[in-house]
């Protein structure tokens, strides 16, 4: 009865609410976020003022000044050197490691999807904790790693706290949390590859390398481009680890850049120059993610599509 | 199909068990760690044979901590408990707000509907000090400083993109013809998406909900910029817990332990749509 009525003829009223409810229903999650979009342009004005916490009195626009400043400071130089280093480091090996685990795990068999589940855990570790694990590991009067290094003749190997092994730390940190990142995106492409490709192959007896770089890679492309992007953009970001494991030190070896603007906003309260930096990252990540994000469009499509 | 020598198949059980090895031995280790006194932890040669104490866990849990200078009082269970607190309620508001906002991109191609989207996903990669040192002045001068509600809206930052495109994609996944079907014998639209919809993407919601919760368990700049000291999550609480004891390595370790188990324990429970998960809906597992 109540049927009928409505498909007879729906009430006006109806139609305008029917028009409006995606908007009501998006509309308080919206909401929530554009809070977030004012500190956001706060933070701009701030890159372009001359703003000390330590001097609110001084407190004027100096328009490009601090981005100008950047080029003739070291600091911001080796920030931007550190960050990268961090970032090509990271991601090269991490990659190259999480595709030849996802490889060895191929396979579907209780043995591999057994250990393809532990490889997890690291990944869902808090990397401030990680970071944390691993300063146990490398303390210098009991840790199992300076005890090992010891054994191979490298007496005192100093870890995080030297300055020429305090980025092999930390890289070591992110390898150990993020690998497992790549390796299950990989290890999910290559299982959903089509079979027929290198059943033909193999019928033909085409070498094994030629499959591997001529089929299995191109069809792997789009899998390895999403997890390669995906990880550079937290990557140069990267934050946790390095803060929790020497807090940028020793000296300036790892102020990659927002320990650096973290550093200058809490202990030099030199607030301009801090936003600036952020602002720089922000426009790098900001490039990184239209290019990504195209990307993982394309693949989100294909994986629906596959539903 | 496959051809393998035994030379091929050692070598791969060899690289296996190193990444094995690599990858599982840290938390071996901080685990057994947890178990050990002081004494036995700074014993050379390190030693898998010890006699296991809780003594550590019980002083974690009773908050007291004797040494021969004195006793020490640790906040860590207060710091688990903000993290229970903030993680449950964030991915709560997330879903509340999440969900709908989701279904609405999913059955709805309304304007600017993508944009919206990409907005909202874009947060996810934009460096979060850019918005955070503003905003921990923005918080004084709204008395949110000192607040749960100020951590729980920024955890939004976290939890909102991952839930909305996760179980957007969970919507799409639903054929809309049963929605119709059910509309059309009367029902009114509210009615369709608690009825039809939600249950429907219900295994996906809850995916969505779990792999939220451990990104706001595991968050540590958002809180370490915003969170007074009685507000701590255990990201931050165990690091400053390290500072404040010193050479507690025991302590510490169960402190890493206490603070892990929650998401690993999650993890493995949902590990079926992780892979779904971490690709923001991009890599079906």
């Amino acid at each position: 009865m109540a049927s009928t009525a409505t498909l007879r003829k729906p009430a006006s009223g109806f139609r305008i609410s029917r028009k409006m409810l995606p908007y009501v229903l998006s509309l308080p999650a919206l909401l929530v976020c554009i809070g977030i979009l004012i500190p956001f342009f706060t933070a701009v004005i701030y890159s372009f003022q001359r703003y000390r916490l330590s001097q609110p009195w001084a407190r004027q626009f100096n328009w490009g000044e601090n981005y100008l400043n950047f080029f003739t400071d070291p600091a911001f130089w080796n920030t931007l050197k550190v960050s990268l280093l961090y970032a090509g480091i990271t991601v090269t090996l991490e990659l190259l490691l999480g595709l030849g685990i996802a490889l060895l795990l191929q396979r579907r068999s209780t043995v591999n999807n057994f250990i393809s589940i532990m490889l997890l855990l690291p990944l869902m570790i808090a990397p401030a904790l990680a970071a944390l694990m691993w300063k146990l590991m490398t303390n210098p009067s009991f840790g199992i790693l300076s005890y090992l290094a010891s054994l191979i003749g490298l007496h005192d190997f100093r870890w995080a706290s030297s300055p020429s092994t305090a980025l092999l730390t930390v890289v070591l940190v992110d390898i150990w949390v993020y690998t497992p990142f790549i390796m299950i995106l990989l290890l999910a492409g290559l299982r959903s590859l089509p079979t027929q490709p290198f059943e033909a192959a193999a019928l033909d007896g085409v070498p094994r390398t030629f499959v591997f770089f001529r089929i299995t890679l191109p069809m792997l492309t789009p899998y390895i481009l999403t997890a390669t992007l995906f990880r550079l953009l937290d990557s140069i970001q990267q934050f946790d680890i390095i803060y929790a494991m020497t807090q940028g030190g020793p000296g300036n070896t790892l102020t990659v850049f927002q320990v650096e603007a973290y550093l200058n906003f809490f202990q030099s309260t030199n607030v301009g120059r801090s936003a600036a930096l952020m602002v720089i990252l922000w426009a790098i990540t900001y490039f990184l993610s239209n290019i990504f994000i195209k990307n993982w469009l394309r693949l989100r499509e294909r994986a629906r599509g596959e539903a | 199909m496959e051809t393998t020598s035994t030379l091929e198949k050692t070598l791969r059980l060899i690289a296996l068990t190193l990444v094995v090895i690599f990858f599982m031995f840290p938390i071996f280790w901080i685990f057994l760690m947890s178990f050990q006194t002081n004494e036995t932890i700074l014993a050379i040669p390190p030693s898998v044979i010890f006699t296991p104490t809780l003594s550590n866990y019980a002083a974690l849990i009773t908050g007291k901590l004797t040494t021969a200078a004195g006793t020490l009082d640790i906040a860590f269970m207060r710091n688990l408990g903000n993290s229970i607190f903030l993680s449950v309620t964030s991915v709560a508001l997330a879903l509340v707000l999440g969900v709908p906002a989701a279904y609405a991109f999913a059955r709805h191609k309304f304007k600017g509907s993508e944009d919206i989207a990409f907005t909202l996903l874009s947060f996810r990669f934009a460096p979060p000090l850019l918005v955070l040192l503003p905003l921990t002045q923005y918080f004084q001068w709204l008395g949110l400083s000192d607040t749960y509600f100020g951590l729980i809206w920024v955890y939004q930052l976290i939890c909102l993109p991952l839930i909305l495109w996760i179980v957007r994609g969970y919507f799409e996944d639903i054929s809309a013809d049963v929605e119709y079907a059910y509309r059309i014998a009367g029902h009114s639209w509210f009615a369709t998406f608690r009825k039809i919809a939600l249950p429907l993407a219900g295994p996906g919601i809850a995916a969505a909900g779990l792999l939220a919760f451990i990104f706001a368990w595991n968050n540590f700049v958002f809180a370490l910029v915003l969170a007074s000291a009685d507000k701590q999550p255990v990201t931050v609480g165990a690091l400053a817990f390290v500072t404040s004891s010193g050479i507690q390595y025991g302590q510490i370790a169960s402190a890493i332990v206490l603070s892990v188990t929650p998401t690993l324990a999650l993890a493995l429970y949902a590990q079926r749509y992780l892979v779904e998960g971490l690709s923001l809906g991009a890599v079906k597992g």
